[in-house]
């Protein structure tokens, strides 16, 4: 079965919140949820499909469900593969319609790690009990920042890849963020800017990290029908995939990622190719992150993503490949530490011609969205979905 | 100025009736690495069962406790540490902490040998590694 075509993104709705002190994490999700179905011209109970991940609070879909009065359900997935969850939920979403399980689909992520002052990044964290990996790996001192870092460094060892090179991703973003009232690092910064800050687990600097903020989005799916008679711009999910990289029993090499298999599955899917991708909204977790996933998407090949992000080639307007035209994780917003979500809703902006006029893409029509879950450097999961202006 | 690896307080791990054997090994100071036996071919982090086969027919041997660092970064922290995954000779890719050395000494391909750290409370030691 192929989803092409089969079902639409009617809503979408980004957070503008940053540092949420005064509200709960559930509250967000109700938030994000209004926010997503005014955007879309449908209301609470025209919801017959749920998707969310162990990010929202409570059991599965359970709580939020309850919280949110959702009363219609007929199908829910709280499906978790960390910050790529919500673009997998997209393909997901558009599996359901297409199989007849649900009509109208929403998909909500929201967190406050910033007003919990959570240290991401640099602290030890493992995702729950009994998880066979942890004995072998949180001794260690296994962050997010070292199981990317790590990645960086021998991406530089093979292939030469240069501080400067990843730099260009976080000047590429800053320059669209500079155009975000809602970012969170609304300054350009240049290759030095990058280089200079101070180093956090070698060979990444402060600038080669996301932010930390708080906030959320969701996102409507929903049957073709459905999506015509509504009054905004029909943007079709056109092909999705996804896949699950680990360390391969011992036998690991961290110069790819899982894209090299969810983008593939995505553009067969779609009957598109990399070179006719327009606007391209690409996890940035770390610039790290955004050179590898590059590569294994196929708009560059293996080892050259150092040469294809220098000289501005991301910036909108200036290169062959705007990204992140928000700012990204990197500039704008990582809410909950996961930018998944954020990812899909600017794909969505530039395909509605609504991102901001200084960076929008003059007649997008196809975009693609990406995401990476979990960590680079151990286990991770991949997704992609492409998405079309009909 | 050197970056010396800092004597951190390193968390014990957690010990599960699957892989308490190897954590006794490291007690006394052997490192073992998982074998399938269907396929004769190593593993890690040891497990109860193949990820070549998934059967349960899998054994712990003694690692020669020698390898070569495949990659590496140095956290810089309050108290800066090396996390690496070191090539052991046996073939296997294993998550470590590079100590006992100037962390900015450390580099790709550079040989190393197993030592064994002592963990908080009454736990297990951490195999670590260190230039040979």
């Amino acid at each position: 079965m192929s989803i092409n075509g089969k079902a639409y993104i009617v809503g979408a709705f980004e957070h503008p919140i940053r540092k949420a002190d005064d509200k709960s994490v559930a509250q967000l999700h109700a938030e994000v949820a209004y926010g997503a179905l005014q955007d879309a011209g449908l209301s609470k109970d025209d919801i017959d499909g749920y998707f969310c991940t162990g990010a929202a609070p409570g059991l599965g879909p359970l709580n939020m469900a309850d919280y949110l009065g959702l009363t219609k359900l007929r199908h829910f997935d709280s499906t978790d593969i960390g910050g790529s969850s919500y673009v997998m939920h997209v393909g997901h979403a558009a599996e359901a319609i297409a199989l007849g399980l649900c009509d109208i689909a929403l998909i909500t992520l929201a967190g406050r790690p910033r007003a919990e002052a959570m240290a991401t990044g640099t602290a030890p964290r493992s995702w729950g009990v009994n998880v066979p990996d942890d004995p072998f790996e949180i001794p260690y001192g296994r962050t997010v920042a070292n199981a990317y870092a790590m990645v960086a460094m021998r991406h530089m060892h093979e292939f030469g890849t240069t501080s400067e090179q990843l730099a260009w991703i976080k000047v590429a973003a800053s320059h669209h963020a500079q155009h975000n009232p809602h970012a969170m690092l609304p300054k350009v910064v240049t290759v030095e800017d990058v280089v200079n800050s101070p180093m956090i687990s070698d060979p990444l600097h402060r600038l080669d990290c996301c932010v930390i903020s708080d906030g959320g989005g969701a996102l409507i799916v929903a049957r073709p029908e459905i999506a015509k008679s509504l009054k905004r711009p029909l943007v079709k999910v056109r092909g999705h995939g996804e896949a699950t990289k680990n360390q391969n029993a011992g036998y690991t090499d961290l110069t790819y990622s899982a894209a090299v298999w969810s983008g593939p599955r995505a553009f067969e899917e779609a009957g598109v190719k990399p070179s006719d991708i327009q606007y391209a909204s690409i996890y940035d977790s770390f610039t790290i992150t955004v050179l590898v996933q590059l590569e294994d998407l196929g708009f560059c090949k293996k080892g050259e993503g150092g040469k294809f992000v220098a000289d501005g080639n991301l910036i909108s307007g200036v290169g062959k490949l705007p990204f992140n035209t928000d700012g990204g994780g990197l500039c704008n917003n990582h809410p909950a530490n996961r930018g998944g979500m954020t990812k899909v809703i600017e794909a969505v902006r530039q395909l509605r011609g609504e991102a901001h006029p200084k960076v929008q893409v003059p007649n997008c029509t196809l975009a693609l969205a990406h995401g990476t879950g979990g960590l680079l450097g151990t286990r991770h999961g991949s997704a992609t979905v492409i998405l079309e202006r009909e | 100025m050197p970056t010396m690896a800092s004597n951190r307080a390193i968390p014990a791990p957690q010990v599960d009736p699957t892989n308490k054997p190897y954590f006794d090994a490291a007690r006394e100071g052997r490192l073992l690495i998982g074998r399938c036996k269907d396929t004769g071919r190593y593993f890690w982090y040891p497990r109860g069962c193949s990820p070549f086969t998934l059967s349960n027919n899998v054994e712990l041997v003694q690692a020669k406790g020698t390898g070569t660092i495949y990659t590496y970064t140095v956290m810089r922290t309050k108290e800066p540490y090396c996390v690496a995954y070191v090539e052991l000779d046996e073939g296997v890719r294993v998550f470590t902490n590079i100590v006992d050395c100037d962390l900015d000494t450390v580099r790709i391909g550079q040989r190393v040998k197993v030592v064994f750290k002592p963990t908080q409370g009454d736990g297990p030691p951490a195999t670590m590694f260190t230039p040979a």
